[in-house]
């Protein structure tokens, strides 16, 4: 009966991008708008010695300089809480401007408020601080000896240290063992459009334009930090230039952005720059892992123990949990996951894209692709001869799991069976080829509270459904449209989706690729609940052709009310409401999700990954060739748009392996913090990529059984790529992202 | 943004003129550079004099067989004249691996000549830089300097030049042309960049008020059979790690003609002369252009995070000269 969902249909705000009609949040015009420039701090760890702020308010078009001595105090800073839950979710229990201590390179320390952005930036070079140094820790090898074994991390939802059967007695028994050290530099999101809030005040209200991936976690979130109440906020969260995990949380800017326009009486804009991107809204860490794989002569795991040290704020326990799904990724009864936290002078890290399972896979899998050489196994036969057919550690069936399928069809479109196993025999002029796989996983994770949408339809037959959810460039506000009109059984065109305003009925942030899975579900729950209540109304209504049928009996095609067997027997909404003298009929639905804390399922986005890879080993080049990758996301909302988002990954994963790093500067601030200077692909690194999806039904995670795509395909692609220029040259890499100069 | 004050002249004479009589004047032409310096006040000019609509464009053969290529000439431009990609294939090569497209469209020969090194000390104004204010020190000594210069540089500074098509016009001898209130000058490649030593403020001779107007390339019968090879970390929109300009000429398997210039490791557009001179003579093998690339490199002075450039160069020389050796003897 699903006509419109699947379809690869164009996005519904594709037109208004490209041609710039579409306003992001540092482009909202409003009368009176004035810029606001942040001034932050040059370094890691100390005082401010002077803030000087004499030639600033002087300079021309300044309207107000703000800091910890003038800075009005608002409420107080809420809980590190993933903004998964629909609540307050500020990304470090730590906010700048209260007092002259500084605990990171790049924290706030002063707002600039003038008429012109050119004038506050300018004014913003004239606030002169001096700064009473304290020594820093910003990377892990200056912290190494601080060390400690943290007792929870991610927001305290994950144990330090997570052990199922006996690891040591599995690894004295193993015929093989690998025992692996990894490092991988820290990473930042480098989305196109940068963070950026425009803040109006209207008497006590507040409207606050926000690059966000969610708008009520912005609106709940400031209302903690100016103690307003959330009623008195509204956040309108338009078009969004991408986000990567950077607009996850919620950090200082929206709340400081409120505060400036409270101090001058004019709405104000606060856009970060490309450069305090990377020290505005967290990272992910610097991580060293080591890993010890034993298992016996055919391969089986007999035991894992995979460790981790990273650096944390001196805020918060936060590292992004890579151990996850490298654990429940293979059947093994032994397993020892732990933990290691450096309290260093960095913001608190937060979510980037594939937060934990794209490092920790990238070394489980080539770990496995090590352990498989020893062997003399396939890397492809290793993994199934590992295959989890419940979930490590709980034993709970899967809701749904297509891997074998996905490594079948993978293997078919790469050739794997036709590769000469033996590394560095193939040659094209002077690069060497190599083939890799990997697998991929993703855990599906139901939001925190009910969610929520709104169906209006009117007597003509058009329709709007409205929650409040973001659409960050992944093409949601297109999907929901398709969502909406088979719930309905309307014809796209009739169907009009408003999204990204907390007036609308409530969602949580689409976080951890959970957003199609819950916003399709609430507006399924709310287009078929207001269907059924227009089928209801045709069948007591006497004068329609309905009048007295089983509503089971009854579906609607094309805004036409009609019986499932007869056809021909039926009407249109447009004749009932018209006839009953209605404009509209409205119905509002809610999904509550199953709990967080567990469905009694293993629930996870599965995949198979295989890349060509060119080495010149001369010149240390590597240059991928080819990237096959075959998913198994449950249900496909729109082909197009997955397909977009599942290349994306695999190219972000690409990114990982080769390019990727953020590099710490002696002085303790990051030190390429500019996308001149961090890397990421352009156009003619994009390799040729096939992706696939196999067919697999899920009737757990949620009722259209969509298990999510946004980050999936980034999971695998780096150890597939690492494995293939192990397959090129005969060498292992065990640094990211893998340099030029680690190649010659 | 500091305030700063614009105006656009037409003629050569006016231009000088004008940014002559006014120390805080700088010229505008294509902007790719002068207005990332202004924005983050690496540099301070109060007022930009835009030179675009000056007649200093044309891409000429002169009647010595000479390439004259305007000042305002755009790197696109320049890039895809069938007269330079036939004849000098290495400069429309260094051009098209430089920047973007769309950059390329702005900017210019001239401004390229002139552009700014990538040090990121360099480009934090308040990190301590000699190059930006002399006598601060150097960060990049003891901070991240992965991309830094192995060779030609100086306890002061050691960032790297960071233009191709300079290399491209080093090894081929061009010619920079400027006039001043004074009159006109030309200035050989090489001595128009000048090594860091103890002022790295001083990149090139100009004095305030001088306008490029054209680089002008010798006839050189072995441009034909050259080429520029750019080793990065990406395949496009990166500065060099390390590159290579060459241009060879073999008689019966010996080098009777070589030029070669290194961009991405040095302070300057680096014209490798210790291995042309290890190289004329020799057989055209593996072996001795190892050698000669060796011997160029002999005295670079590197930093841990640098070290690895010592040994690309050399490699990027051999595949250069590989690569050009393997066409034959094309001249
Ligand atoms: C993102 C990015 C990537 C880049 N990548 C590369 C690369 O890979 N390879 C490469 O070679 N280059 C690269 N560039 C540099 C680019 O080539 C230069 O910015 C450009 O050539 C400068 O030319 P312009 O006309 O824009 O100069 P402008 O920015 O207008 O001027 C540069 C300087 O030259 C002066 N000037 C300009 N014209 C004259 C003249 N005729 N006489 C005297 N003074 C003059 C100006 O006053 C100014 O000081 C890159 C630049 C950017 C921004
Ligand atoms: S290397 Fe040169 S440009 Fe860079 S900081 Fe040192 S002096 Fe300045």
């Amino acid at each position: 009966m699903s006509t419109a969902i699947g379809r690869p249909v164009d996005r519904v705000d594709g037109l208004a991008k490209i041609t710039g009609a579409g306003r992001y949040s540092a482009e909202i015009a409003l009368p009176g708008l004035v810029h606001a420039v942040l001034v932050t701090s040059r370094i890691p760890s100390g005082r401010i010695g002077h803030l000087d702020t004499y030639d600033a308010e002087r300079a021309e078009g300044v309207l107000a300089v703000l800091h910890h001595l003038n800075l009005p105090k608002g409420g107080s800073v809420p809980a590190l809480l993933p903004s998964l839950f629909g609540a307050a979710a500020s990304g470090q229990t730590f906010f700048p401007m209260q007092d002259e201590v500084i605990h990171y390179a790049g924290q706030p320390l002063a707002v600039v408020v003038a008429d012109t952005l050119d004038r506050a930036e300018h004014a913003a070079r004239l606030v002169h601080i001096t700064y009473e140094h304290t020594p820093a820790i910003t990377t892990i090898e200056q912290g190494r000896d601080r060390a400690y074994e943290a007792e929870k991390i991610f927001a305290g939802f994950i144990p330090g240290r997570i052990t199922r059967g006996d690891a040591a007695a599995g690894l004295a028994e193993a015929a093989e063992t690998v025992d692996l050290s990894y490092h991988l530099a820290a990473n930042h999101h480098n989305p196109i459009e940068c963070s950026a809030t425009t803040a109006v005040w209207e008497g006590d209200r507040l409207t606050l334009y926000d690059s966000t991936q969610g708008p009520n976690a912005t609106l709940h979130t400031v209302a903690e930090l100016l103690n307003i109440m959330p009623s008195h906020i509204r956040v309108v969260t338009g078009y969004v230039g991408g986000s990567f995990g950077c607009k996850a949380m919620i950090w200082a800017h929206p709340a400081l952005s409120a505060l400036a326009a409270r101090a001058v009486h004019r709405p104000v804009r606060l856009a970060l720059s490309r450069e305090q991107m990377f020290s505005g809204c967290g990272h992910r860490e610097e991580q060293e892992m080591r890993i010890v794989l034993g298992a016996d002569r055919d391969g089986r795991l007999t035991a894992i123990r995979h460790h981790k040290l990273s650096p944390t704020s001196h805020f918060d326990d936060w590292a992004e949990p890579s151990l996850s799904v490298a654990s429940s990724m293979y059947a093994c009864d032994n397993y020892e996951g732990v933990y290691r936290l450096i309290k260093a002078n960095t913001m608190t890290p937060t979510f980037t894209r594939c937060p934990g399972e794209a490092a920790g896979m990238f070394v489980m899998e080539t770990a496995l692709d090590e352990l498989a050489e020893r062997l003399d196994l396939d890397p492809l036969e290793i993994r199934l001869r590992n295959y989890a057919e419940t979930e490590p550690g709980t034993g709970n069936p899967w809701s749904s799991k297509g891997l074998r399928e996905c490594y079948q069809r993978g293997a078919e479109l790469a050739r794997w069976s036709e590769r000469d196993p033996r590394p560095g025999r193939e040659r094209d002029g002077n690069w060497l080829l190599g083939w890799g796989m990997a697998s991929s996983a993703y855990p599906v994770t139901p939001p925190g509270g009910p969610q929520r949408a709104r169906a209006r339809i009117f007597a003509d037959g058009s329709a709007v459904v409205q929650s409040s959810f973001a659409d960050f460039g992944t093409g949601s506000a297109t999907v929901m449209t398709q969502v909406a009109a088979d719930g309905l059984g309307l014809p796209l065109e009739r169907v009009r989706v408003q999204y990204g305003d907390t007036d609308l009925p409530n969602t949580a942030a689409a976080v951890g690729s959970a957003g199609a899975g819950m916003v399709s579900a609430a507006v399924h729950v709310a287009t078929t609940a207001l269907r059924d209540q227009l089928i209801a109304q045709a069948v007591a209504d006497e004068r329609s052709p309905l009048h007295g049928a089983d509503p089971g009996q009854i579906t609607v095609t094309e805004g036409r009310m009609h019986l499932r067997e007869r056809p021909d027997t039926g009407e249109s909404y447009a004749e009932l409401l018209q006839r009953a003298n209605m404009t509209d009929a409205e119905a509002l639905g809610t999904w509550n999700p199953p709990s967080m804390m567990g469905t009694g399922y293993g629930t996870m986005t599965f995949g198979a990954q295989f890349a060509q890879v060119a080495v010149d080993p001369e010149l240390g080049l590597c240059r991928v060739r080819r990237l096959i990758g075959v998913f198994d996301p449950g249900r496909v909302l729109n082909r197009k748009t997955a397909h977009s988002q599942l290349m994306g990954g695999m190219l972000w994963g690409m990114s990982q392996a080769l390019l990727e790093g953020t590099v710490m500067d002696p002085a303790g601030r990051w030190s390429n913090a500019s996308l001149g200077e961090y890397l990421v692909p352009v156009n003619a690194d994009a390799p040729d990529v096939l992706i696939e999806t196999v067919e697999t039904t899920d009737t757990v995670v949620n009722p259209l059984g969509v298990k999510g795509i946004g980050e999936v395909s980034m999971v695998g692609t780096a150890a597939a790529i690492a494995n293939a220029i192990w397959h090129a040259t005969g060498r292992r890499h065990h640094r990211l992202p893998i340099t030029i100069e680690s190649v010659l | 943004m500091r305030p700063v004050s614009y105006s656009r002249v037409r003629d050569v004479a006016t231009a000088i003129a004008t940014v002559t009589a006014d120390a805080g004047a700088a010229y505008l032409a294509g902007g790719t550079t002068k207005v990332d310096m202004l924005r983050i006040y690496a540099e301070a000019s109060q007022r930009l004099v835009d030179i675009n609509d000056l007649p200093i464009d044309h891409i000429e053969v002169q009647p010595d067989g000479a390439l004259r290529i305007g000042a305002m000439a755009r790197m696109n431009d320049v890039a895809m004249a069938p007269l330079v990609m036939e004849r000098f294939p290495v400069i429309s090569e260094a051009l098209v691996l430089g920047a973007s497209a769309q950059l390329r469209n702005m900017a210019s020969m001239g401004g390229n000549m002139l552009q700014r090194t990538r040090c990121t000390y360099f480009r934090d104004a308040e990190a301590s830089c000699n190059k930006r204010e002399p006598g601060s020190g150097c960060d990049a000594l003891t901070g991240v300097n992965r991309g830094h210069a192995v060779l030609g540089t100086s306890k002061h500074c050691i960032a790297t030049h960071p233009s191709d098509v300079a290399v491209a016009l080093t090894a081929l001898d061009a010619v920079i042309h400027v006039q001043n209130t004074g009159g006109h000058h030309a200035y050989p490649i090489d001595d128009f960049f000048l090594l860091p030593g103890g002022t790295p403020q001083r990149e090139h001779p100009l004095n305030h008020g001088d306008l490029i107007t054209a680089i002008e390339v010798p006839a050189l019968p072995v441009g034909r059979n050259s080429l520029y090879l750019k080793v990065r970390d990406r395949e496009s929109y990166e500065f060099a790690l390390a590159s290579a300009a060459c241009a060879l000429r073999l008689e019966n398997g010996v080098v009777a003609e070589v030029r070669l210039a290194l961009g991405g490791v040095a302070t300057k557009p680096w014209r490798a002369r210790r291995a042309e001179r290890a190289l004329l003579g020799q057989p055209a093998t593996r072996e001795s252009f190892a050698r000669a690339a060796a011997e160029e490199m002999s005295d670079a002075v590197a930093r841990p995070m640098n070290e690895f450039k010592i040994e690309l160069a050399q490699r990027t020389m051999v595949r250069a000269l590989e690569t050009l050796a393997a066409r034959g003897d094309v001249s």
